[in-house]
């Protein structure tokens, strides 16, 4: 599905902040990406949303090179990957209802044909009594729970989720995870980046550890 | 929508939720930027069409001038030792009005003589007495003018005192003088449209600024360019139009002042004095469609800039090389 070659990543002249990453994401696994603050997880969570062109190596990308990958390709890819960004990146004068269905809205989908879903999706992560409120108005942990029903709401072939139990407490952070986990089976690829221990200790699943920029891989 | 069947999650029955959801613009229909690029493009558009009606009225004037004085040419008649003036403003008139093209020939009176000279040597004039030249006044027909030389030399040759004044050098100077105003109109014109677009597409970018944060997360949940650019184009030509309609608006109510205060309603000096200047001072059918032109132009510029800038944007966010 990914395929990381001797990836390496450098802002501007400075010195690399991802260095020979070589890794690959298979359909339907599931991974944590972990590592210390500043050790260039999402750097390297952005070279696989492919909002970042690699400095040096190859990344595969559900079969195509990155580096050949047209304007007009892009947005076809794009769908078939889902994003919890960690500052959530809500759209604040839509509804919490619009924010999650806009996946769908901006594919030309008519509203009626995933009200439903949507609001499975928010009764799921427990938002069911706020759909109609602005983000400003949401809690960190219900604007996060948000972002990730946004990135849920079509079924993306692979998940990309940035600290995404960062703001919520420990129940619900166990209550998303087992969403991610049940994702996963119905065959979705998982990436989590986080430095949550305890989050990571409760399931067994493959961890990416970044540290000063490389990264090891333990199974 | 992943498959939720193992979650402790009953099924949902038909509530009120499922009615319709109101969808919100995805471009956020009012913002302090958004009223501020309207109040900009209103202020550019009254500007720019008032310069364009402005130079509209110029055009006219200037045409009216010009067309008044070709349009009539003077014979005059100096007073001669031992010819009767009457006389010979009678062979005047007689000759100006055989030549085809001529439309009207009329002697101008003592009384009419009086008035004109009354600014210069005051009332009570006894024209008898004073060796005035008399002046024939005709009217010729523009498009088929008569043959001006002949008759000169015919006034020469049979009316002692006789000249022809068919105003050339008056309409070259008029001529001249028009063409220069048009094109000093037209020079500030442009030049206001070129402030009306600068001032635009930087205010349309600067409304823009704020909106970055929607075309990243539109393009990051897999939106297209093209899906992007439309929401924004179709927001900015809302605000473009908007501004651009206040704009033409009250630049229109301004001319239709202008053209009913000139034409001498409340009747004072200085109206007349505009009056007599430039006419009706009316921009006429034309200058107002020019203006509905200006508005729509307007309009499609700050739709096109938006569009522009949020693909630029979105070439920014695809695959910024880490390099920089």
């Amino acid at each position: 599905m990914i395929r990381f070659d001797s990836v390496g990543m450098r802002y501007g002249s400075g010195e690399e902040v991802l260095k020979d990453i070589s890794f690959d994401i298979d359909p339907g696994s599931f991974q944590f990406l972990t590592g210390p603050s500043g050790a260039g997880k999402t750097s390297l969570l952005r070279l696989l949303f492919m909002s970042l062109k690699p400095s040096r190596g190859l990344i595969k990308v559900f079969g195509k090179d990155s580096a050949t990958l047209t304007n007009e390709e892009l947005p076809g890819i794009r769908r078939r990957i889902g994003i919890v960004f960690q500052d959530f990146r809500l759209l604040d004068h839509l509804t919490l209802y619009e924010n999650v269905a806009l996946p769908l809205r901006v594919r030309g989908y008519e509203e009626r044909s995933y009200r439903r879903d949507v609001i499975d999706l928010l009764k799921w992560v427990g938002l069911n009594e706020r759909i109609d409120a602005f983000p400003p108005i949401l809690s960190g942990g219900e604007k996060q729970r948000a972002a990730v029903a946004r990135a849920l709401i079509d079924q993306p072939e692979l998940l990309l989720a940035d600290e995404p139990t960062g703001n919520l407490d420990p129940n619900l952070a166990r209550r998303l995870l087992r969403l991610f986990i049940e994702l996963n089976r119905s065959g979705t690829s998982v990436v989590i980046a986080t430095h949550d221990l305890n989050l990571m200790d409760q399931y067994d699943a493959r961890r990416l550890v970044l540290n000063d920029g490389r990264l090891q891989i333990y199974a | 929508m992943p498959d939720l069947e193992t979650k402790p999650i009953k099924p949902v029955e038909k509530t009120p939720e499922d009615a319709e959801h109101k969808q919100h613009s995805i471009v956020p229909r009012s913002s302090v930027s958004g009223s501020t690029l309207t109040l900009v493009v209103a202020i550019m558009a009254f500007l720019a069409s008032l310069t364009l009606g402005a130079v509209w009225t110029v055009n006219d004037t200037a045409q009216s001038w010009q067309n008044d004085v070709s349009r009539e040419i003077t014979v005059q008649v100096r007073p001669v030792d031992g010819v009767d003036l009457d006389t010979a403003l009678i062979s005047a008139r007689q000759i100006v009005g055989s030549y085809p093209g001529v439309r009207s020939v009329n002697v101008v009176d003592n009384v009419a003589m009086a008035a004109l000279l009354e600014p210069w040597l005051g009332g009570g004039l006894n024209l008898e007495e004073l060796p005035v030249p008399r002046l024939v006044s005709v009217s010729i027909n523009e498009s088929n003018p008569p043959d001006m030389e002949a008759m000169a030399a015919q006034l020469k040759a049979n009316v002692p005192g006789a000249s022809l004044d068919n105003h050339r050098a008056w309409i070259e100077r008029l001529t001249t003088m028009a063409r220069t105003t048009i094109l000093t109109g037209l020079l500030i014109f442009v030049l206001m449209m070129i402030a009306t677009v600068l001032t635009v597409v930087f205010a349309t970018r600067g409304a823009m600024a704020g909106s970055k944060h929607i075309i990243e997360v539109l393009h990051f949940v897999g939106a297209e360019q093209s899906y992007i650019a439309t929401q924004f184009q179709k927001h900015f030509l809302f605000l473009g139009l908007r501004g651009a309609l206040a704009g033409g608006f009250f630049a229109i109510v301004f001319f239709l002042f202008v053209g009913w205060w000139a034409s001498g309603n409340p009747a004072d000096p200085t109206s007349n004095q505009v009056e007599a200047l430039f006419g009706t001072f009316g921009i006429g059918i034309g200058g107002y469609l020019s203006i509905l032109l200006l508005i729509f132009i307007i309009s499609v510029l700050t739709a096109l800039t938006s569009r522009f800038t949020v693909l630029r944007h979105v070439g920014t966010l695809d695959r910024s090389s880490g390099d920089g």
